[in-house]
C-alpha cells in the first residue's frame, strides 16, 4: 500500500454513501482497552502511533542494517548465556574436564571455564559458536551496511551526524570483538592481547605507563582477563546501545532514504508502514537472520580454543591471525619494514609497529567519519538529500571508496599471507613484496578502473533512454534499407535513469578582489575549486526532456544503422 | 697413609693424578652419556643389499660412499649431504614417507603418499647408512606406546612450547620462508614423527633425547593423535586455520546467504 493516494474519477459516484459502520472484534477491544489503560498512564499512544505508522521504503540493501541490528541482538542473548558459566579469572588451577588432551593441564580458570563450556556444558559449544558466528557477521554487516551507505550517499545532510555515530559503532564493534576474542585465555587470544600490549607500547613516551595502567603489572600480570571481561560485558555494550538507539531514532526521526523512482521526490517516502508490513517482515527477518546464524553454528566450528591450549607467554602457534576485522592493522604490521624503528635521546621509537596500530587504526576510523564533511565542502551543496544516488551517477566518490577498499583488502590479505603462502605453494616473502607493491599501485588502478566504469554505465543510460533497448531485431524495409528496431523504454523504467543530478565543478573564483588587493581565502577556494574540478571534471548530464524529445523526433523509436548524425554524437557523449 | 703421603711430592704424582681424573671422567661419561640405541640384529647381507640398493638410487645426490655431493651447473645447484652418521631413523623417516629418493629439485622434499621401495629394501639402506658411521636407530616399540603409557596433558605443554610455533597449534602446519614450510602432521605415523624429533628432517630441529627425552616424545605423540581422534566436535574445521577461514567463510558464506535472504525477502510485497 503506497503512502500517496490518488482520487479517482469513479470517487464521485460513491459522494452520498454511508460508511458502514465497522464494529471492532472482541479481541480487538480486548486489545484496544489494554492499550486504552497504557495510554491512560503512559501517554504513549501517540508515540506508538507515529511508530507504528512510520514509512519504511523497501530495498534489499537497506536491510544490511537490520543484519547488523540483529546479529547484535543475537550477541546479546547468547552472551548472557555464556556468563551463566564464564569465570574471568586468571587464578590457575588443573584442568579435569572431559577433554582428554588437556587433562591435568595448569591453566587459568578463564580458559578452563571456556573448554567447561564447550564440552560439559549441555548446548554450550553451540551457544559459544552462535556468539562467536553472529559477532563476526556483525562486524561483516556493519561494514557492508557502512557501504552501501556511502556508494549510495545515504550519508549526506541530512545524515552526516548519523553517519558519525555510525562510525563510532563500528570502531566500538571491533573493540567489543578482540575483547571478547581475548577472554578465553587461549595460546591464540593470548598472542593477540601481547600484540595489542606492543602497540600500546609504542606510544612515544607514556606507552610504558599506559600498558602499565592497564595489565596492572608487566605482562599477562593477572588483571587484565578481569577488566577485558568488565569492558566486554557491560562497559561497551552499554555504550553501543546507546549509540545504537540514537542511531535508530535518528533514521525514525529523518526517515528512510529511498533510491530515485517514480513517485519518489525528495519530500515524500515511498514504501510500506510499519504496521503490519513492515513489521512482520522486520520481524519476520531477526528469525531467518538467527535461523541462519544458529544453522551456520551448528555445522561450522568457530575459534577451537580447545586447540590452542592455554596461554603461555613463552609459547605461540604459526598460523596466528585475530578475527578478521583486525586483519588490516595486523598486516600493515606485517608489511611496514623493521628498519624504521630508531633510537632518540635513549627512547626507542617503533613506527614500524605505530604505524600499523595506533596510527592506523584511528586514521582510518577518523577518515570515514569525516568523509561526508569534505564532500560537502567541495560540492558545496548544503541541500537536505532524501533520494539516493545510484553509485555510478556519483563516480569519483565510487571511485574512491572502491580505492579504499582495495586499500583495506591489501592490508587484510597481508595478515593471512601465511596461510595464503602454503595453500598456494608461494613463498611468504615474494607475498610481501607483492602485497607492499600492491598498496601502492592498486588503488590508483581501482580507482581509475571503477570511474570508467560509472562513467561507462552512465552513458549506456542515456543511450538507453534516448535511443530506447536495442531490441537485435534487424528491419529490412522494402527499398533495401536495414535498421535495428529499438524498443522504447517505459516511463517508470526511463525515470529510473534519468533522476539524478550531476554536479558542474567549482569555478576558480579570482585570487584578487576588485581593488586588486589579495583576497582573504583565496587559497582555500583554490583547494576548493581543484578538487571540485578532480571530483566533476568528468561528467555525464542525465537525459533531458527536450533531449528525449529531439531524440525521439529524429529516431521515430528506432536507430537507423548507419545514423551517427552529428546531433547524435553530440547527445550521445553527453557534455563535458 | 704415610708413604702415600710422604710421596706427595714426587715427580710422578702429578701425571698420575691427572691419569686418574681422566679415567673417572671418561667412566662417568661412558656410564651417563647418551648411547645410540644398539640397532636391532642387523646381518652383514643386509648391509651388503642396501649398499648395492644406495648405489644405484641415492648415489647420484649423496655420493657412491654417501660422503655427499654438490654438482653445479650453471644456476642450479645440487646437493645432497653426507649421510655418514645420519642412522637407521632418518633413512628409515625420509623414505617411508616417500620424501626419498627425491621426486624433483625443490625448495624440501615434499611427504608423498607412495613410497617407492618395499619395506625390506629401506631396512637394508637404513642399515647401510646406520654402518657407516653411529647415528640415531629407529625408536624401541615402547616409546611409541603412546595409547597405553602416552601423557596427551603433559605432551601438549611440550608441543605448544617446542612444535607449535611452525607446525601449528592444530598440527595442520604452517608457513616457514622462501616458499619452505611445516607440513601438517594429519595421518602421520606415530613412528615418523619420532623419527623426525629424533633427526631433524630438512628445516626441522633436532630434539635428541637430551632436550626432550623418549618420554617427552611419547607424550608429544599422545598429545598430536589425541587431538586429531577428537576432530571436530563443532562441526566443519575449515582446513583448521583459525581466524583465517572463519573470517573467509563470514564474508563469502555468512554474508552471501544474509543477502540471499534479504533480497528474497525484498521482493515479498505486500
Amino acid at each position: 500500500m503506497s503512502e500517496t493516494t490518488v482520487s479517482r474519477p469513479a470517487d464521485g459516484l460513491r459522494a452520498g454513501d454511508v460508511p458502514v459502520e465497522r464494529r471492532p472484534s472482541g479481541a480487538a477491544k480486548r486489545v484496544g482497552g489494554v492499550a486504552g489503560w497504557v495510554d491512560d498512564r503512559t501517554g504513549s499512544a501517540k508515540g506508538v502511533n507515529y511508530l507504528l505508522r512510520k514509512v519504511f521504503p523497501d530495498h534489499w540493501s537497506f536491510m544490511l542494517g537490520e543484519v547488523a541490528m540483529y546479529s547484535m541482538i543475537i550477541c546479546l542473548l547468547t552472551g548472557a548465556f555464556l556468563t551463566f558459566w564464564f569465570v574471568p579469572s586468571m587464578g590457575q588451577i588443573e584442568y579435569q574436564g572431559s577433554y582428554i588432551p588437556m587433562q591435568g593441564v595448569i591453566m587459568s580458570e578463564a580458559y578452563a571455564s571456556t573448554l567447561n563450556i564447550s564440552f560439559d556444558i549441555k548446548g554450550g559449544l553451540l551457544i559459544r559458536q552462535i556468539h562467536h558466528w553472529a559477532a563476526l557477521m556483525f562486524i561483516v554487516s556493519v561494514s557492508v551496511h557502512m557501504m552501501r551507505v556511502f556508494f549510495t550517499g545515504a550519508f549526506r545532510k541530512p545524515r552526516e551526524l548519523n553517519w558519525v555515530i555510525g562510525t563510532v559503532l563500528a570502531l566500538l564493534a571491533i573493540v567489543e570483538g578482540f575483547a571478547g576474542y581475548s577472554l578465553p585465555d587461549d595460546l591464540l587470544s593470548g598472542t593477540g592481547l601481547r600484540a595489542m600490549q606492543g602497540f600500546i607500547l609504542t606510544v612515544p613516551v607514556i606507552g610504558s605507563y599506559i600498558a602499565y595502567a592497564l595489565f596492572g603489572a608487566d605482562f599477562p600480570g593477572e588483571l587484565i582477563i578481569p577488566r577485558l571481561y568488565s569492558a566486554h560485558v557491560l562497559l561497551i555494550p552499554a555504550i553501543l546501545i546507546a549509540l545504537f538507539t540514537a542511531h535508530i531514532i535518528l533514521v525514525a526521526v529523518q526517515k528512510h532514504t529511498q533510491f530515485p523512482g517514480p513517485g519518489r521526490t525528495n519530500d515524500n517516502v515511498v514504501g510500506y508502514r510499519v504496521m503490519p508490513v513492515y513489521a512482520a517482515k522486520a520481524g519476520g527477518f531477526f528469525f531467518i537472520v538467527f535461523g541462519l546464524t544458529a544453522l551456520i553454528s551448528a555445522f561450522v566450528q568457530i575459534n577451537a580454543v580447545w586447540v590452542h591450549g592455554p596461554y603461555d607467554p613463552s609459547a605461540v602457534t604459526a598460523g596466528a591471525q585475530p578475527d578478521w576485522y583486525m586483519w588490516f592493522s595486523d598486516g600493515a604490521l606485517r608489511l611496514l619494514p623493521g628498519w624504521i624503528e630508531f633510537t632518540l635521546f635513549g627512547f626507542t621509537f617503533s613506527p614500524n609497529i605505530a604505524l600499523g596500530s595506533i596510527v592506523l587504526l584511528p586514521l582510518v576510523y577518523t577518515v570515514l567519519g569525516a568523509y561526508p564533511f569534505v564532500e560537502r565542502w567541495i560540492t558545496g551543496d548544503t541541500r537536505e538529500h532524501h533520494l539516493l544516488d545510484r553509485p555510478r551517477n556519483a563516480p569519483v566518490r565510487t571511485a574512491l571508496g572502491v580505492a579504499a577498499i582495495s586499500i583495506y583488502t591489501v592490508l587484510a590479505l597481508a595478515c593471512v599471507n601465511d596461510i595464503i603462502a602454503i595453500k598456494m605453494g608461494l613463498a611468504i616473502n615474494d607475498l610481501t613484496i607483492f602485497f607492499r607493491i600492491a598498496l601502492f599501485v592498486l588503488p590508483v588502478i581501482m580507482f581509475w578502473v571503477t570511474k570508467r566504469i560509472c562513467l561507462s554505465l552512465q552513458r549506456q543510460d542515456r543511450d538507453k533512454v534516448l535511443h530506447g533497448r536495442e531490441t537485435g531485431t534487424i528491419v529490412r524495409t522494402p527499398e533495401g534499407k536495414f535498421y535495428e528496431r529499438h524498443e522504447d523504454l517505459d516511463e517508470h523504467t526511463r525515470w529510473e535513469l534519468v533522476d539524478f543530478e550531476s554536479h558542474a565543478p567549482v569555478q576558480i573564483s579570482p585570487t584578487v578582489d576588485a581593488n586588486g588587493v589579495a583576497r582573504k581565502g583565496a587559497g582555500k577556494d583554490r583547494l576548493r575549486a581543484a578538487l571540485s574540478h578532480f571530483y566533476f571534471k568528468d561528467r555525464v548530464e542525465p537525459v533531458t526532456p527536450a533531449e528525449l524529445a529531439a531524440a525521439h523526433h529524429d529516431g521515430h523509436g528506432h536507430e537507423e544503422i548507419e545514423a551517427g548524425s552529428s546531433e547524435h554524437a553530440r547527445i550521445e557523449s553527453g557534455q563535458h | 697413609m704415610n708413604a702415600l703421603a710422604a710421596r706427595r711430592r714426587h715427580p710422578a704424582a702429578i701425571a698420575l693424578l691427572l691419569m686418574l681424573a681422566l679415567v673417572v671422567t671418561g667412566g662417568l661419561y661412558a656410564a651417563f652419556a647418551p648411547k645410540p640405541a644398539a640397532a636391532a640384529a642387523v646381518t652383514a647381507d643386509q648391509v651388503e643389499q642396501g649398499k648395492a640398493l644406495f648405489q644405484s638410487n641415492c648415489a647420484s645426490c649423496h655420493g657412491l660412499n654417501a660422503e655427499g655431493n654438490e654438482t653445479e651447473v650453471g644456476d642450479l645447484k645440487a646437493f645432497g649431504p653426507s649421510l655418514v652418521g645420519s642412522g637407521a631413523a632418518a633413512v628409515h623417516f625420509q623414505m617411508e614417507t616417500g620424501r626419498m629418493p627425491l621426486a624433483s629439485a625443490g625448495v624440501q622434499a615434499p611427504r608423498v603418499n607412495k613410497v617407492k621401495f618395499e619395506e625390506t629394501e629401506i631396512e637394508a639402506i637404513a642399515a647401510y647408512v646406520a654402518s657407516l658411521g653411529p647415528g640415531p636407530a629407529r625408536p624401541d616399540e615402547e616409546w611409541l606406546d603412546w595409547e597405553g603409557q602416552g601423557d596427551a596433558g603433559r605432551g601438549g605443554t611440550i608441543y605448544r612450547s617446542n612444535c607449535a610455533m611452525c607446525h601449528s597449534s592444530a598440527a595442520v602446519g604452517g608457513a616457514l620462508t622462501r616458499g619452505k614450510y611445516a607440513p601438517t602432521l594429519a595421518g602421520v605415523e606415530e613412528v615418523h614423527i619420532y623419527e623426525a624429533m629424533l633427526t631433524g628432517p630438512q628445516n626441522m630441529p633436532v630434539f635428541n633425547d637430551m632436550n626432550l627425552t623418549p618420554e617427552d616424545k611419547r607424550d608429544v605423540i599422545a598429545y598430536v593423535k589425541q587431538m586429531q581422534e577428537t576432530g571436530n566436535p563443532g562441526g566443519l574445521g575449515l582446513g583448521g586455520y583459525g581466524p583465517a577461514s572463519e573470517g573467509m567463510f563470514a564474508w563469502i558464506f555468512g554474508l552471501g546467504i544474509m543477502i540471499g535472504a534479504a533480497v528474497w525477502l525484498g521482493q515479498k510485497g505486500a
